[in-house]
């Protein structure tokens, strides 16, 4: 046995429980509700033509959205990276920003000026559109770890340009290709809105519906516990596909940067690609808003909007602040002491993760019902939902900045006669506070444009941003989404920014933001 | 001799900096050419010059009496026959040690195996082809590396420091295995390295590179018997000191100490012992002469002549051939 002053500090031990706990109970409640509705209730729901459709429905959404969002990423992935594109970190940000706008918010803005848009090819279209920059963020990453000096090999063997990028960077990223058109699909599989705004009945949508029709409670659950199976399976074959393709390269990776491929007059059509990308998914959007926005004059309700921003805001700072409370002591725990415990909360974490939001929260429904009725339908209960939903936003990177922080930092700390729990307060903690600024940052704006748990949970009477856009964008009054819209992107562009920063590494920092 | 490879008068910057200033070096046909300097001297550059994977500002590069970079002519990496090894193997994960090997042979050639095997056995790796590269261990994946190289038959063959990945055990065997397999291949070789005993142990020829310039060219033992100046001097070599102040730099070994003034030559100075250092085989010792310059000498370990404070002659000490 350790002695007490090296073993890991119970209050990071109880953090984690505490963790683990948000991530797995709900599940458990979720599990006993289809329990309750008995094995002949559950298949009547499932084996019907009606659920086949569903399925097949969700199914070929996902996989087809994927699909083209991964022919589309990687190609902008290799521009960015491999090809001597003008103003390519530019360009890197340009092609990720699709992620400041909301899915449902780019749907509806297709929607208030074609109507008829709103079909499954419709949803492909925007879906599709909204998931490059996942592919794009994943490709560009192994085309950078990908060591150049095979590729000059390659080349002083005989290998002509494109054959060494066909036969051996494209091999080599292959699998990391079909994992990220594997995690596109996943995002679809768990997306709320896009579907719901472009009218196709996908099991999200679905779930919302058979938990409002209200008179029968185990049909959302037994819809919740399929979708589950559903994304089980595609995170399962993620893993499988995804491998041993780290790229292990054998001895020291070199530092020097590949050879980009000379474009010629091919980069003019790749600007213009490019360039219609950006136009299709940031700015059409942010323009139709804009215009709407100005048709409306002075019928928005500014008190209304106010209140709704004001909610927003503070659930934001109140899930991140509890969010980031549990994570840094979890992260510390796994980044030092890698003890059972904390490897354990963060595997239940990355499962939490692989949930589409919609089923968490129903999870948590259920919770409330059954155990926590002094909170249900009110915001605790939501901060609960909300914080499970965001936990593994925190832990990766935290756990992260933590690693890399030497040990011997905090032995010269214990050295020079402090406690652990001072050198934790004065020098591991100090060390990683930009990482946990710009994660709390992150993650009370990303909780803004939480639709799906928001619209089980919220306490009757109270709106935030999203829900008050989702309101006026059933009713389709354009002139009153289009501040809640605007809202949400600018809120988005934050999380974005990180999120491309993050893709390409701390050493373009300064170009990024 | 018949020169492989000719670069005349070839210069690069990378913005401001210019890290070659006019190299003119020849490679001799199926000889080993060591391109030895500190790092950042510019002689990894020149290499990717050469290989077509960097461009050269001025100057022009000859392979087997094809100019293959100059004004208007850049022919790219593929078409110039250069085999190339580096520091870190670059083996191709995704293939098999086979499959690496046979990687740059024509299409033909690459389905039945004889090339591969002959290269496989030349690199001492004979019967380990169905292997993937993580499998290997360092000197074995440079082994492939190397293998992979010669395996099309290269005009001239390009390494990067392709030892300074492994400790210093592996390091002078895999050194042997090399030099072994390249002259059994008769391949055109140019190496860059930092490592002297690297350069000495394998070259034909070594050319010393510093600040993008070729300082001098020579045989390893040119090199250390006559440098062109101090500082190739004290490159190449341990530096023992002068006996008079424009007298020849000498070498350590070059230099006799005794404690009687009659068992050295006429030219002898005295001074007095003011360090001595026990090395195992040899022993150094530290003299300061009476003119005040310090010398240091190499006596053998096992007959150190004199201790500290000790009042000695020291004389230039005759070789048997120069």
């Amino acid at each position: 046995m350790k002695p007490a002053s090296l073993a890991a500090p119970r209050s990071a031990t109880v953090a984690a429980v505490g963790a683990t706990a948000l991530a797995v109970v709900p599940l458990v409640y979720l599990s006993m509700q289809i329990g309750d509705a008995g094995w002949g209730r559950v298949s009547e729901i499932l084996f019907r033509s009606a659920m086949a459709r569903l399925a097949l429905r969700s199914l070929g959404l996902a996989v087809i959205v994927g699909t083209l969002a991964g022919l589309v990423g990687t190609t902008t992935a290799w521009l960015v990276e491999r090809s001597d594109l003008p103003a390519s970190t530019a360009w890197h940000v340009v092609v990720v920003m699709p992620l400041a706008v909301p899915s449902y918010v780019a749907a509806y803005a297709w929607v208030s000026w074609w109507p008829q848009v709103a079909s499954f090819w419709g949803a492909v279209a925007v879906l599709a559109f909204s998931t490059v920059p996942i592919i794009h963020l994943y490709v560009a990453a192994i085309f950078r770890g990908l060591d150049s000096t095979q590729e000059e090999v390659a080349r002083s063997l005989g290998k002509g340009p494109r054959e060494v990028f066909l036969r051996l960077t494209l091999p080599q990223a292959r699998r990391g290709v079909a994992a990220g058109m594997l995690l596109a699909s996943l995002y679809v599989l768990a997306d709320f809105g896009a579907p719901a705004i472009m009218r196709v009945p996908v099991f999200t949508w679905a779930i919302l519906g058979a938990y409002r029709a209200g008179f029968d409670p185990s049909r959302a659950a037994v819809l919740a516990g399929a979708l589950v199976v559903l994304s089980t399976v595609f995170v399962l074959l993620e893993g499988v596909v995804r491998g041993r393709s780290t790229e292990a390269s054998v001895g020291a990776a070199v530092v020097r940067p590949a050879t980009k491929v000379t474009l010629g007059r091919w980069r003019w059509v790749a600007t213009a690609g490019l360039g219609v990308l950006a136009a299709v998914s940031v700015a059409f959007p942010v323009m139709s808003y804009l215009y709407w926005w100005s048709q409306g004059g002075n019928e928005v309700e500014l008190a209304e909007f106010l209140g709704a921003l004001g909610t927003t805001l503070l659930l934001g700072l109140v899930v991140a602040i509890t969010t980031v409370a549990l994570a840094v002591p979890l992260a510390w725990l796994v980044a030092r002491f890698g003890t059972r415990v904390g490897l354990g909360a963060e595997r239940a974490i990355m499962l939490a993760h692989s949930l589409p939001g919609i089923v968490v929260a129903l999870s948590f429904v259920y919770v409330g019902v059954r155990v926590l009725r002094p909170i249900y339908q009110h915001w605790p209960l939501v901060v609960l939902a909300l914080v499970a939903l965001t936990l593994s936003l925190a832990v990766g990177g935290l756990r992260a900045a933590f690693e890399q922080q030497p040990q011997s930092l905090t032995d010269v700390g214990r050295a020079c006669g402090r406690s652990r729990a001072r050198v934790f307060a004065q020098v591991t903690l100090p060390a990683v506070l930009p990482t946990i600024a710009a994660t709390a940052a992150v993650i009370a704006l990303t909780t803004a444009k939480e639709l799906p748990s928001l619209l089980l949970l919220r306490p009757a009477g109270t709106d935030t941003l999203s829900t008050r856009l989702w309101v006026w964008a059933g009713v389709s009054d354009h002139a009153s989404v289009a501040p809640y819209a605007l809202t949400l992107i600018a809120f988005s562009v934050f999380p974005a920014l990180v999120a491309a920063q993050v893709g390409r590494g701390s050493v373009d920092r300064r170009e990024v933001v | 001799m018949a020169v492989a490879l000719a670069v005349r008068g070839v210069a690069k910057s990378f913005g401001p900096d210019e890290v070659l200033s006019g190299i003119d070096l020849d490679a001799e046909s199926a000889a080993i050419m060591t391109l030895l300097g500190p790092s950042g001297c510019g002689k990894t550059t020149l290499l990717r010059i050469v290989a077509g994977l960097e461009t050269a500002d001025r100057g022009s590069v000859e392979v087997g009496g094809v100019t293959v970079a100059g004004p208007g002519v850049h022919v790219p990496t593929e078409r110039r026959r250069v085999g190339m090894v580096f520091q870190n193997g670059a083996l191709f994960p995704h293939l098999s040690v086979a499959h690496n090997v046979g990687y740059g042979l024509p299409r033909g050639e690459r389905k039945q195996s004889r090339r591969i095997d002959e290269m496989l056995e030349l690199v001492g790796l004979a019967g380990l082809g169905d292997r993937m590269p993580d499998t290997l261990s360092g000197g074995q994946a440079q082994r492939v590396a190397l293998a992979r190289a010669l395996a099309p038959g290269p005009a001239v063959l390009l390494m990067d420091e392709p030892f300074s990945n492994l400790d210093a055990v592996l390091r002078s065997r895999l050194r042997r295995e090399v030099d072994e397999a390249v002259r059994a291949a008769g391949v055109t070789t140019v190496l860059v390295t930092h490592d002297r005993q690297e350069a000495f142990a394998l070259s034909d020829r070594v050319a010393v590179v510093r600040d993008g310039r070729i300082v001098q060219v020579g045989t390893p033992r040119d090199l250390y018997v006559h440098p062109v100046d101090d500082d190739v001097a004290a490159f190449v070599g341990e530096v023992g000191g002068r006996l008079t102040p424009d007298g020849p730099l000498l070498r350590p070994e070059d230099l006799a100490v005794s404690t009687v003034a009659d068992e050295c030559g006429e030219d002898r100075v005295g001074g007095t012992v003011t360090r001595a250092e026990f090395a195992g085989a040899d022993a150094f010792l530290e003299v300061r002469l009476d003119s005040g310059a310090s010398v240091t000498v190499r006596v053998a370990g096992g007959d150190v002549p004199a201790a500290t404070g000790d009042r000695v002659f020291v004389a230039r000490r005759q070789r048997q051939r120069d």
